[in-house]
C-alpha cells in the first residue's frame, strides 16, 4: 500500500523553513535555461510563480483559458490580504496567524505548512508594494489595515473592495515583463486538456486553442497546475463563469492523489438569488462585518419595512450567540447562524431566505467622528449620517455600488439582504511540504491544492496562500526536482505518450458533440448543482449523500446520452468549452460526496447533521478523523482512501469556540 | 421566475475574423427585469440551442464588473446605456418592455473580431510587456513602510489603477485610440515613489507599442473616459503627454 510522503523538514517549527530553504539543492543558472517549466492558470498563483521562476532563469510557459492573463479569477477578490506585519502594535506576530489559521481551519490542516505560510506572509506584502500596488494609506503615509473574521488583530491589508484587482495586476505585470524579455511565453485562450506522463514523471500537457480549436503539445521538465477553485461544481457560486476544476481533474485521473474534496467554503455574505435566470451569486466582502451589523427581525414573518423594524425587535443573532467575535466569526459558523435562522422562520425578503446586513450604526457612529474632526457643533441626525455614509463610501464604495446594480436597491439607505453561497474550495489535488502531487514533476499550487487551510479558510488568507506558493515557496522547492532533471533533455513530442493523450482528448471532444441528444450543457450543470447544494452544502448527512451519489450517477448516465453541444471541433465553440468542464464536475460531484459520506464528524465547512453539539456546533472526531483523507482514482470502482495524519506538536487541540 | 418584458434583440454575427458579418434580429419574450444583460444572452442562446442553432460567442467571466472580459457595443454604447458600469452589471431593468436593442462587438483595427461579438485584445497585453511594470524581482523587496506614501497620492494612484483593460475606451473613441489604457497604468506608476526610477523609459515604450500596435491617434474628444466603466478620469491623460513630452526632451534612448 502507498504510504503519503508527506516530506516535512525535520527540525522546530520555528526553522523548518528557514533551514530547509538553505539546504535545498540548487540549480545552477547555465541548467536553469534548459530546464522547461509548464504553468496551468495565471491567477495570483500562476503569475507570481512564472514570473519568478522565468526571473531565476527558467524557460516558462504559461496557459490561461480567458483572453488575457489579467482576467484570472483572482482578479475578483474583495476583501484583502492578511500578513503578520503587527503594524498596528496590537499583538500579532507569526505564530498568532499560524495559530488563529490552524484553529480557524478546525485543526485540519498541516502545522509546518501553515507556519511557513504565516512566515513569508510579511514578504508578500513588501514585494506587493514594491511592484506599486496601490494598498490603502494612512494620512501619515503608513499602509493601513482591518479586520477579518476569526482573528482579534487587525492584519489585513487592502485596495479598497479591490484587493484581489491590484495584487493580480501587480503579479500580471511582473509577469509580462518576463513576456516581454521573451523568458515567458505565454499561450492565452489556451485551455489544459490533459496532463502527459511518461515512465511515472509528469512531462508536458495537451493544450487546446480555444480560437483555432486545435490540440497542441507542449513539454515540461515540470508542470505546475495553478487553475484555481472548482466551487462552480455547484453551478451557482461566487466563482467566475469560467472556473473549473478540469485541469486538477485530469491530473487526478492521471494519478495526482485529490485531497479532501468535500471541504467546501460556503461564505455567509452575498447577494440572495432572485430567480431562475441566476448565472452566479454575487460576493459581499467579508470587510462588510467589520462594520456592519448582521439582524432578523425577532417575530416570525415579520413583513415590515426593515426601516420600521425598531432596535428592540430585532435578533442580532451573531452578537447574542457569540459574544466574543460577535460579526466577526469566522464563515462556516456565521453561514450556518443565517441557514438556522432562516429555516426557522425568520428570513426575510421575497424568499424568506436573506438577512439584513446592516450599516446604520456605522454611519452614525463614522458621522459623528467625522463631525468632531470637521469641528460641527450639533448636527443634525441626517447630516451626521451623511458624513458617515461618505466614510463608508470610501471603504467600500465599490461593493456598494455593486449591491445597487444587482438589487436595484440603495444600501446606503436600506440594509443589505444576503445570504451564504459557495464561495472557495479548500480541498484540492493532495501535495507534499514542496507542493509536488503525488505524480513526480506535477505540482499544484493556490486554491488548486488541498491547502492549508483544512476545513475552513479564514477570509483574506486565500490570497496569502496564492503569492506565497508562487513568490516564495514554490521558486525554492521546485529545486529539490528539478536538480535531479538537468541530464534530461526536452522529449520531443511525438513521444508516444504524447501522441496517446492528443488521441484520447480528441475522442472524449467527438464523443461530446456526436451525442447531439436534447439538452444544453446549462440544463444539466444546474441540476448537478442543485443536487450538491441540497445535499454536499451547508449541511450534510448520511442518507441525503447517498442519495446523492446515485443521482449524480444517474445523471452522469443521462449526460453522455442527451447532451446537445452544437458546433464543431475546429472553431470557438464555447458551448464544447463548458460541456467538457461540465463532464469532470459531474464526476468530481460524486467524489466530493463520497468524502462527505466518509468523514463522520463534523468540522469546519463540513457539517454533518449526526454530529452537532447540543448547541448545533460542529462536533469534530479526532480520535478517528484528524487526518487528510486523498483520495486515489480507480478506473475499475470505487476511489481508494490513503490517510495522512494530521500531527500537532505546537498546538494544542481544542473544540473551537468563538464564543 | 419569468418576467414580462418584450426585447427584440439586434445582434452581429461573424463566423470568424475572414468572413463578413451581419445582423440577425431575435424576439424574446418573458424576459425579466432582474436579469443581467448576459443572462438574457444565456436565454436566448439555450433558445438556440433548442431549436439546433449556433448560440452566440461572447466573452465574459467574473459578471460583476472586474475581470474586463465582457464588451457588448450596446445601442452605439461601449457596455451601454448606464455610466460607470460593465457590460455584466448591466441589468434589463435600465431597458423598457419592446425595446430594440442592437448589440455589436468592439469595433478598432487593433482588436480584429474572432467570433460574433469576440474580439482580439492580446495588443493591451503587449503594451503592458513593453513598460507597464516596475522592474523589481521577487526578493528584492524592502519592507513596505519604509516609504511612506501619503494618502492623496495612493487614493490617486489607486483610481488610476482601477482600470480593467476591457477596451470600452477604444470602442468609444471614433480614432480607436488607447491613450485612456495606456494613461491610467502610466499615472498609477508615475504618482509613485517605486516607479520613479523607470519613469521615461515606460512611458516611451507604452507609447511605442500602442502606435506599433495600430491604435489611433488622441484628438481629445472625451468619449473614452465617459464611456470607461471604471470612470477613469481624462486627467490621466494629460498627466500621460506630460511624462511623455518631458521623457521626450530628456530622452537617452535617441
Ligand atoms: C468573489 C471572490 C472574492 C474573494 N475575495 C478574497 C479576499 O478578499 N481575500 C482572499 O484572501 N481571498 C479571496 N477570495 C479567494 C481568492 O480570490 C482565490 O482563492 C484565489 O484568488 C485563487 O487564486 P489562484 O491563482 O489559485 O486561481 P485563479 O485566480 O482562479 O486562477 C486560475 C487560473 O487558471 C486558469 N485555468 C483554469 N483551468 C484551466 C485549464 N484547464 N487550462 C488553462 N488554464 C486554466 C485560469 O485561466 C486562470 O488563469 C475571493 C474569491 C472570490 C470568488
Ligand atoms: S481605461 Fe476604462 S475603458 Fe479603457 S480599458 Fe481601462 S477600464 Fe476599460
Ligand atoms: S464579465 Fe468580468 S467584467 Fe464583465
Amino acid at each position: 500500500m502507498y504510504t503519503l510522503d508527506s516530506k516535512i523538514p525535520e527540525g522546530p517549527l520555528e526553522q523548518k523553513w528557514t533551514k530547509y530553504r538553505s539546504t535545498v539543492p540548487l540549480v545552477n543558472p547555465a541548467n536553469k535555461r534548459n530546464l522547461e517549466i509548464i504553468v496551468v492558470g495565471s491567477g495570483l498563483a500562476g503569475s507570481s510563480a512564472a514570473a519568478t521562476l522565468a526571473e531565476l532563469g527558467y524557460k516558462v510557459k504559461v496557459f490561461c483559458f480567458q483572453d488575457s492573463p489579467r482576467r484570472a479569477h483572482s482578479i475578483a477578490a474583495q476583501g484583502g490580504i492578511n500578513a503578520a506585519k503587527n503594524y498596528q502594535n496590537d499583538g500579532d506576530s507569526v505564530y498568532r496567524l499560524f495559530y488563529d489559521t490552524i484553529k480557524g481551519g478546525d485543526y485540519r490542516a498541516r502545522e509546518a505548512n501553515v507556519y511557513r505560510l504565516a512566515e513569508v506572509s510579511t514578504q508578500i506584502i513588501d514585494q506587493c508594494v514594491a511592484q506599486g500596488v496601490p494598498f490603502a494609506r494612512e494620512y501619515g503615509g503608513m499602509l493601513s489595515n482591518r479586520s477579518f473574521g476569526g482573528t482579534q488583530v487587525q492584519r489585513t491589508f487592502y485596495a479598497a473592495g479591490q484587493t484581489g484587482q491590484q495584487l493580480l495586476l501587480g503579479a500580471y505585470s511582473a509577469l509580462q515583463r518576463q513576456v516581454g524579455m521573451g523568458n515567458v511565453k505565454m499561450y492565452a485562450r489556451h485551455e489544459m486538456m490533459d496532463v502527459v506522463i511518461i515512465d511515472g514523471k509528469c512531462r508536458g500537457i495537451i493544450a487546446r486553442d480555444l480560437v483555432t480549436g486545435k490540440l497542441e503539445r507542449h513539454f515540461g521538465h515540470a508542470v505546475l497546475l495553478c487553475s484555481g477553485g472548482y466551487g462552480n461544481v455547484f453551478y451557482l457560486s461566487t466563482n467566475a463563469m469560467g472556473s473549473n476544476v478540469s485541469a486538477i481533474w485530469k491530473a487526478y485521473k492521471k494519478g495526482a492523489f485529490f485531497g479532501n474534496p468535500c471541504f467546501t467554503q460556503i461564505h455567509p455574505t452575498c447577494i440572495p438569488v432572485s430567480g431562475d435566470h441566476q448565472s452566479k451569486l454575487t460576493l459581499m466582502s467579508e470587510s462588510l462585518r467589520n462594520d456592519g451589523r448582521i439582524w432578523v427581525p425577532l417575530k416570525k414573518d415579520d413583513n415590515r419595512h426593515p426601516n420600521d423594524i425598531p432596535e428592540d425587535e430585532r435578533d442580532y443573532y451573531l452578537e447574542r450567540r457569540y459574544p466574543a467575535f460577535g460579526n466577526l466569526v469566522p464563515r462556516d459558523v456565521a453561514s450556518r447562524a443565517a441557514k438556522e435562522r432562516c429555516d426557522a422562520g425568520y428570513g426575510v425578503g421575497a424568499s424568506k431566505m436573506a438577512v439584513y446586513l446592516d450599516y446604520s450604526s456605522a454611519f452614525e457612529r463614522y458621522g459623528k467622528i467625522e463631525a468632531n474632526k470637521r469641528n460641527l457643533h450639533n448636527p443634525d441626525k441626517e447630516t451626521i449620517l451623511n458624513l458617515g455614509r461618505e466614510v463608508v463610501k470610501e471603504k467600500y464604495g465599490n461593493l456598494f455600488d455593486m449591491y445597487k446594480q444587482i438589487t436595484g436597491e440603495d444600501p446606503y439607505y436600506v440594509p443589505m439582504r444576503i445570504y451564504p453561497a459557495v464561495h472557495y474550495t479548500m480541498g484540492g489535488l493532495w501535495v507534499d511540504y514542496n507542493l509536488m502531487t503525488t505524480v513526480p514533476g506535477l505540482y499544484a499550487l493556490g486554491e488548486a491544492n488541498f491547502s492549508d487551510h483544512g476545513a475552513n479558510r479564514l477570509g483574506a488568507s486565500a490570497l496569502m496562500q496564492g503569492l506565497a506558493d508562487g513568490y516564495f515557496v514554490i521558486p525554492y522547492t521546485i529545486g529539490a526536482y528539478l536538480s535531479t532533471e538537468i541530464r534530461t533533455k526536452p522529449i520531443p513530442t511525438d513521444h508516444p505518450a504524447f501522441a496517446d493523450a492528443e488521441n484520447n482528448v480528441s475522442n472524449h471532444i467527438q464523443k461530446l458533440l456526436n451525442i447531439k441528444g436534447t439538452k444544453s450543457v446549462d440544463h444539466f450543470h444546474k441540476r448537478l448543482g442543485k443536487i450538491m447544494w441540497d445535499k454536499c452544502g451547508m449541511a450534510r448527512n448520511e442518507q441525503g449523500l447517498k442519495w446523492a451519489i446515485d443521482e449524480i450517477k444517474k445523471l452522469k448516465e443521462e449526460f453522455y446520452r442527451d447532451l446537445r453541444v452544437p458546433g464543431t471541433a475546429n472553431e470557438l465553440n464555447p458551448e464544447l468549452e463548458k460541456a467538457g468542464r461540465v463532464a469532470d464536475f459531474i464526476e468530481l460531484g460524486e467524489l466530493m460526496c463520497i468524502d462527505a459520506l466518509h468523514r463522520n464528524e463534523s468540522c469546519g465547512g463540513h457539517f454533518r447533521e449526526e454530529y452537532q453539539t447540543p448547541d448545533g456546533e460542529a462536533l469534530r472526531d479526532d480520535e478517528n478523523f484528524m487526518y487528510v483523507a486523498a483520495w486515489q482514482y480507480n478506473p475499475d470502482g470505487n476511489p481508494i482512501l490513503h490517510k495522512e495524519p494530521l500531527i500537532y506538536e505546537n498546538i494544542k487541540i481544542a473544540q473551537r469556540s468563538y464564543k | 421566475m419569468a418576467g414580462n418584458m418584450n426585447i427584440t434583440l439586434k445582434v452581429w454575427r461573424q463566423k470568424n475574423s475572414k468572413e463578413k458579418g451581419y445582423f440577425e434580429t431575435h424576439l424574446l419574450k418573458n424576459i425579466s427585469p432582474d436579469m443581467s444583460f448576459l443572462e438574457m444572452f444565456d436565454v436566448l442562446n439555450e433558445q438556440l440551442i433548442s431549436e439546433g442553432k449556433e448560440p452566440i460567442a461572447f466573452d465574459h467571466d467574473c459578471r460583476e464588473g472586474i475581470c474586463g472580459m465582457c464588451s457588448m457595443y450596446i445601442n452605439g454604447r461601449p457596455h451601454g446605456p448606464n455610466r460607470g458600469v460593465t457590460t455584466c452589471q448591466l441589468h434589463m431593468r435600465s431597458f423598457k418592455d419592446g425595446d430594440t436593442i442592437v448589440v455589436e462587438p468592439w469595433r478598432a483595427k487593433a482588436f480584429p473580431v474572432i467570433k460574433d461579438l469576440v474580439v482580439d485584445r492580446s495588443a493591451f497585453d503587449r503594451i503592458m510587456a513593453a513598460g507597464g511594470f516596475i522592474s523589481v524581482n521577487t526578493g528584492n523587496a524592502q519592507d513596505g513602510n519604509a516609504i511612506p506614501i501619503s494618502k492623496e497620492i495612493a487614493d490617486k494612484a489607486f483610481a488610476a489603477a482601477t482600470c480593467i483593460g476591457c477596451g470600452a475606451c477604444v470602442a468609444a473613441c471614433k480614432n480607436a485610440s488607447a491613450m485612456l489604457f495606456v494613461a491610467a497604468k502610466v499615472t498609477q506608476l508615475s504618482l509613485l515613489p517605486q516607479g520613479m526610477p523607470e519613469r521615461k523609459r515606460r512611458v516611451e515604450n507604452m507609447v511605442a507599442q500602442m502606435d506599433a500596435e495600430g491604435f489611433g491617434a488622441c484628438t481629445n474628444t472625451g468619449a473614452c473616459s465617459a464611456e470607461c466603466p471604471k470612470e477613469i478620469s481624462l486627467a490621466t491623460i494629460a498627466t500621460l503627454n506630460r511624462e511623455y513630452y518631458l521623457a521626450k526632451l530628456t530622452s537617452e534612448n535617441v
